[in-house]
C-alpha cells in the first residue's frame, strides 16, 4: 500500500500532465506484479466492489473513537473518509512496519463478502499509516478522483516498454486484472497479448483540422466527402454474441445505451457517430448529453432521447481485419454489410459529391444554415491508421461566430501557469434597472499567445478592483474578441445563455469597453427550438 | 517574550524580557522597535519580581523559544508559548516542567493533526528532487525557524549541495550561524547564474507561484507546514508537494503534555481551544479557553 498511497498522494496535487505521467511511469517501473496491475486497474476501470464501505467506516469509528472529537474533526476537514484516515486511533506498531501489499488488499476485496468487511477493514486500518489509510478508503469507496484519466494511466504503462498507447488500447479489453501478461509484454518477456476474437476496442483514426496549405494541395478526385456530425465519436464492437460501445478514448459507455447494444447481433467493429435522432432528424447535442455519463438508463429517457449510430467506417467485419485496405474499399464493404444485416437504429453517413472546389466552398458555407457542424474529407486510398496521421483525414468545421466581450474576472492558473492569470470570464452589456451593466456570458482558457498572456497578466494586476482567493475582478476596460462554435439557452447561467467552445480570437486593446457587444446580440444567435 | 515570531514579538514594547537568543532575533528583525529596555534571561536562571519567581525553560519551538515558569507561594504556573516536543537540530529541546496551572498553545489542537516524522517528509522531498531533475523545488517556509530547521534537516539527511534562499531569509540564517547553528552552503537566489533546475530554493510562502518564482525552472511548489496535513488546506495553497513539517506540538503531544505536567488546571489558547478543552475535561482536569485579542492562525 505504501508506494501506491504515495503515488496517489503525489498525483492529487500534481497539475501538469507530463509530471503526472512521470510519476505514474516511475511507479509502474519500480513496482512488482501483482501490485502494479491492481494499481492500474484502480486507475482505469476501477476495482468494482459492492460493499457497504461508508456505513461500515462510520460504525467502526463509533466503536473506536470519541464521537464529539470526531464531529469537530469532520467539521474541520470537510470529508468523512479523509477525517477517518487522519484520526484513526491505530495502536502503535513497531518500525519498520510489516508491509501490507496492495495486491493482498485487492485480492481480499475481490473475495470478501460483506459480513467479513468490518473485521477486515478494522484490521487494515490498524496496520496502515495515515496516507495509506486515506488511499485504502479511496480504493474501497470506488472513486480515486486523483485527476488521472484511464488513458493517461495506459499511456504511462505503454512508456515502460516504449510502446504507444494505441497498442495498449488494442489489447486492453481482452486483458484480465492484474494485467501480468501486459506487463510481461511491455518488459519484453512475452509477446503481445491476443484479444482472441473478443469485442475489444481498437484505437481510432482521427482527423486533423484542414489548413490553408492542405486546401491548396487538395485534389477533390482523391477524397471522399461527408458531413461532420454533431454527436460523439463511437466504436461499436460485437463478436461472439457480445457487444460493446466505446467512446473515442476507449471508455466502455455501453451501459447507457442498451437500446443500441441489443441490436448489435453481428461480428464487426464499426466506426461511427452516436446521435440522438427524432423522425430521421439529428437532435441538438444537448439532447445527446441527456444520455451520456449515465450508469444506467430508464425506458423513459430512451424514449425521449432515442439513440442512433451513424456508421462511416468498418475496421473488422466477420473476423476479417479491414484496416490495411484503402478507405474506398472499406466503405464498399461497409455498404454491402449494412445492406445485408440492416441493424436497427443505425444508418450510414452519406457520401457527398461536389464537382469543383467552388461547390465545396459553397457547401461548407451553408453548413451553419443547415445546422451541421462542418465537413469531413477522407483520402480514398488511406488505410485505417490509429492516431492522428497527417494528410489522410481532414475536418473542416463551419466558420465560428464571434462576439466582442468585456473582461470581468481572471483566475490564477496552475502548474506552469501558476503565477499568471490564464483563465478569463467575460461579459456583455445589458440593461438592468435603467442602466447598462455587464453580465458574464462565458469563460475562455485559450486562444492567446505566451506574449499576450504576459501582457494580459500585467493589465489584470494593474486594473484589479477586488480579489477573491485565486480570482481577481477587474475594471470593465478590456475588450476580448471571442470565437465560439454555438450558443444555447441555459438555465444554469445568469445570462441565460451558454457558449460552446469559446476561445479568445484577439485582444482588442484598441476598443473602448463601452463599444463591446450587447447580450441581446448573442441571444439573437440562438437557434429556435425545434 | 516567549520567542521571536512576529505574531508574538511585535515592535514598540516598552520593556522586553526574553532569552538572549530571542533578544538577538528581535533586534535583527525590529532594530530600534525591539523594546526600549531589553532584559536577557538565560534558560534556568531565576528572576525575582516581588514575591514571584520567573524562570525561562526551553520550548523547542525555534531558536531561543522559552516557556515561562511562574512560581508564587508554592504554586507553579507554566505558560508554554509556542512549543514542540520533537528533536530539532536548530534549538534546545523542550523541557517538561511539572506545574499546577498549564497555559498551553493549541495551534494544532484537533485529532486530525498528527505530524509525520520529519525524516520521512525530507525523504519525500529528496525523492521528488530525484524524480524531477529538470525542475527547481521551491519550498515555502516561514523565514524564522522553519527555514533554518529545514536546511538543518536536509543536511542531516546528507544533502550537501548549495541551498538557495530568497533575499528576505539571508539575514536570519546568518544570525543562526553566528549563534552556533551551522547551515552549510547557503546562497542567495539573486546570485544564481542559472534558473536553478534540480536545486532546492527556500522562499516565503507568499512567493510561491508568484512573479518572483518566474526566474526558477518550472518550479515544483512545496510548502513545509503542519497545516499541510489537511488536503483542503494544501489544495487551497495550490501546493504540488505538501510537506508536513511543523514547529508546534500535534494533538497527541498536547494531550501528552497535559498528562505529564500533572497540572490540575489547563488554560488553552492560541488555536483550536474547543477540542483541547473537551479532551482535558475528559481527563479530569479543570479546563477553559483563554481568548487572546487579535490572534489569528499561526503563520506556520
Ligand atoms: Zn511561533
Amino acid at each position: 500500500m505504501r508506494a501506491f498511497a504515495e503515488l496517489l498522494d503525489r498525483l492529487v496535487y500534481t497539475p501538469q500532465r507530463n509530471a503526472k505521467l512521470r510519476l505514474l511511469t516511475d511507479y509502474f517501473r519500480a513496482t512488482a506484479d501483482p501490485d502494479r496491475g491492481y494499481a492500474l486497474a484502480a486507475l482505469t476501470d476501477g476495482l468494482s466492489l459492492r460493499l457497504p464501505v461508508r456505513r461500515t467506516i462510520l460504525e467502526l469509528m463509533e466503536r473506536r473513537f470519541d464521537a464529539e472529537l470526531f464531529r469537530m474533526s469532520r467539521d474541520y476537514v470537510g470529508d468523512t473518509a479523509e477525517t477517518v484516515a487522519l484520526v484513526w486511533p491505530a495502536p502503535p506498531v513497531a518500525e519498520p512496519r510489516s508491509p501490507l501489499p496492495l495486491g493482498e488488499v485487492a485480492e481480499q476485496i475481490r473475495l470478501m463478502d460483506r459480513k467479513q468487511l468490518p473485521e477486515q477493514l478494522e484490521n487494515w486500518l490498524d496496520r496502515l499509516d495515515t496516507t495509506e489509510r486515506w488511499a485504502l478508503l479511496k480504493l474501497l469507496t470506488g472513486a480515486l478522483r486523483v485527476g488521472i484519466s484511464a488513458r493517461l494511466a495506459k499511456t504511462a504503462v505503454a512508456e515502460i516498454g516504449g510502446h504507444s498507447v494505441a497498442e495498449i488500447e488494442e489489447v486492453w479489453h481482452g486483458l484480465d486484472v492484474p494485467y501480468t501478461t501486459l506487463f510481461a509484454w511491455l518488459e519484453g518477456k512475452a509477446s503481445q497479448p491476443d484479444a482472441a476474437g473478443a469485442p475489444v476496442f481498437r484505437p481510432p483514426m482521427l482527423a486533423q483540422p484542414i489548413e490553408e496549405a492542405d486546401w491548396a494541395a487538395l485534389d477533390l478526385a482523391d477524397f471522399a466527402l461527408e458531413w461532420k456530425w454533431d454527436g460523439i465519436r463511437v466504436q461499436l464492437a460485437a463478436a461472439r454474441g457480445e457487444a460493446r460501445l466505446y467512446s473515442r478514448t476507449g471508455d466502455d459507455i455501453g451501459m447507457a445505451f442498451p437500446d443500441i447494444l441489443v441490436h448489435a447481433r453481428f461480428d464487426a467493429v464499426l466506426d461511427g457517430e452516436l446521435l440522438v435522432m427524432r423522425d430521421g432528424e439529428v437532435a441538438p447535442f444537448n439532447d445527446l448529453q441527456q444520455r451520456l455519463n449515465r450508469r444506467q438508463v430508464t425506458k423513459r429517457v430512451m424514449a425521449d432521447y432515442p439513440a442512433h449510430v451513424r456508421f462511416y467506417d468498418a475496421l473488422l467485419i466477420d473476423g476479417e481485419d479491414l484496416r490495411a485496405l484503402p478507405f474506398s474499399e472499406r466503405r464498399r464493404r461497409l455498404e454491402a454489410w449494412h445492406a445485408t444485416i440492416r441493424p436497427a437504429l443505425t444508418d450510414l453517413s452519406e457520401q457527398l459529391r461536389v464537382a469543383t472546389k467552388t461547390d465545396l466552398d459553397a457547401l461548407w458555407s451553408g453548413a451553419r444554415a443547415a445546422e451541421i457542424e462542418g465537413l469531413m474529407l477522407k483520402k480514398l486510398t488511406s488505410p485505417y491508421l490509429a492516431g492522428r496521421p497527417k494528410g489522410h483525414w481532414f475536418k473542416w468545421k463551419r466558420a465560428p461566430l464571434t462576439v466582442d466581450c468585456v473582461l470581468m474576472y481572471a483566475q490564477r492558473g496552475s502548474g506552469r501557469r501558476s503565477s499568471y492569470y490564464p483563465d478569463y470570464t467575460f461579459g456583455l452589456w445589458t440593461e438592468a434597472g435603467g442602466r447598462d451593466e455587464l453580465v458574464p456570458v462565458g469563460k475562455a482558457y485559450s486562444g492567446y499567445s505566451d506574449a499576450e498572456l504576459v501582457e494580459l497578466d500585467r493589465w489584470i494586476r494593474g486594473h484589479t478592483t477586488e480579489r477573491y482567493g485565486p480570482v481577481r475582478a477587474v475594471e470593465p476596460g478590456l475588450v476580448l474578441e471571442v470565437l465560439f462554435d454555438d450558443v444555447q439557452r441555459s438555465r444554469r447561467h445568469k445570462s441565460g445563455v451558454a457558449m460552446r467552445f469559446p476561445r479568445i480570437a484577439r485582444i482588442r486593446w484598441d476598443k473602448p469597453a463601452r463599444e463591446a457587444d450587447r447580450l441581446e446580440q448573442l441571444t439573437a444567435l440562438i437557434k429556435p427550438l425545434a | 517574550m516567549t520567542h521571536g515570531h512576529s505574531d508574538h514579538a511585535r515592535p514598540g514594547h516598552d520593556a522586553v524580557l526574553a532569552t538572549p537568543e530571542t533578544i538577538e532575533i528581535m533586534q535583527s528583525r525590529l532594530g530600534n522597535g525591539a523594546g526600549r529596555t531589553r532584559q536577557a534571561l538565560g534558560y534556568g536562571d531565576a528572576l525575582k519580581i516581588g514575591d514571584v519567581t520567573v524562570t525561562l525553560r526551553p520550548a523547542g519551538h525555534i531558536l531561543g523559544s522559552a516557556q515561562v515558569v511562574i512560581d508564587y507561594r508554592g504554586q507553579r504556573a507554566v505558560v508554554t508559548g509556542d512549543y514542540k516536543r520533537r528533536t530539532d537540530p536548530t534549538c534546545t529541546p523542550f523541557e517538561l516542567v511539572p506545574c499546577d496551572l498549564l497555559v498551553t498553545e493549541a495551534t494544532f489542537g484537533l485529532p486530525v493533526f498528527r505530524h509525520e516524522p520529519d525524516t520521512r517528509e525530507i525523504a519525500r522531498l529528496l525523492a521528488s528532487v530525484t524524480a524531477f531533475p529538470e525542475r527547481t523545488h521551491q519550498i515555502g517556509v516561514y523565514g524564522l525557524g522553519k527555514c533554518q530547521r529545514l536546511i538543518a534537516l536536509l543536511r542531516k539527511a546528507g544533502y550537501d549541495r548549495a541551498i538557495w534562499l530568497h533575499g528576505s531569509m539571508i539575514q536570519l540564517c546568518a544570525l543562526y550561524e553566528r549563534l552556533g547553528v551551522p547551515l552549510g552552503d547557503i546562497r542567495a537566489v539573486a546570485d544564481a547564474t542559472s534558473s536553478l533546475a534540480g536545486e532546492i530554493v527556500l522562499s516565503p510562502p507568499s512567493a510561491l507561484g508568484d512573479r518572483w518564482s518566474r526566474r526558477l525552472a518550472d518550479p515544483v511548489t512545496a510548502l513545509a507546514s503542519g497545516w499541510m496535513r489537511v488536503r483542503g488546506r494544501a489544495r487551497q495553497r495550490g501546493v504540488e508537494l505538501p510537506l508536513i513539517i511543523s514547529d508546534h506540538v500535534d494533538w497527541p503531544e498536547i494531550i501528552q503534555t497535559i498528562d505529564e505536567t500533572g497540572a490540575g488546571e489547563i488554560w488553552v489558547t492560541h488555536g483550536r481551544e474547543e477540542a483541547v478543552v473537551y479532551q482535558a475535561r475528559k481527563m479530569g482536569r479543570r479546563a477553559r479557553a483563554l481568548a487572546l485579542v487579535g490572534r489569528e492562525d499561526e503563520v506556520e
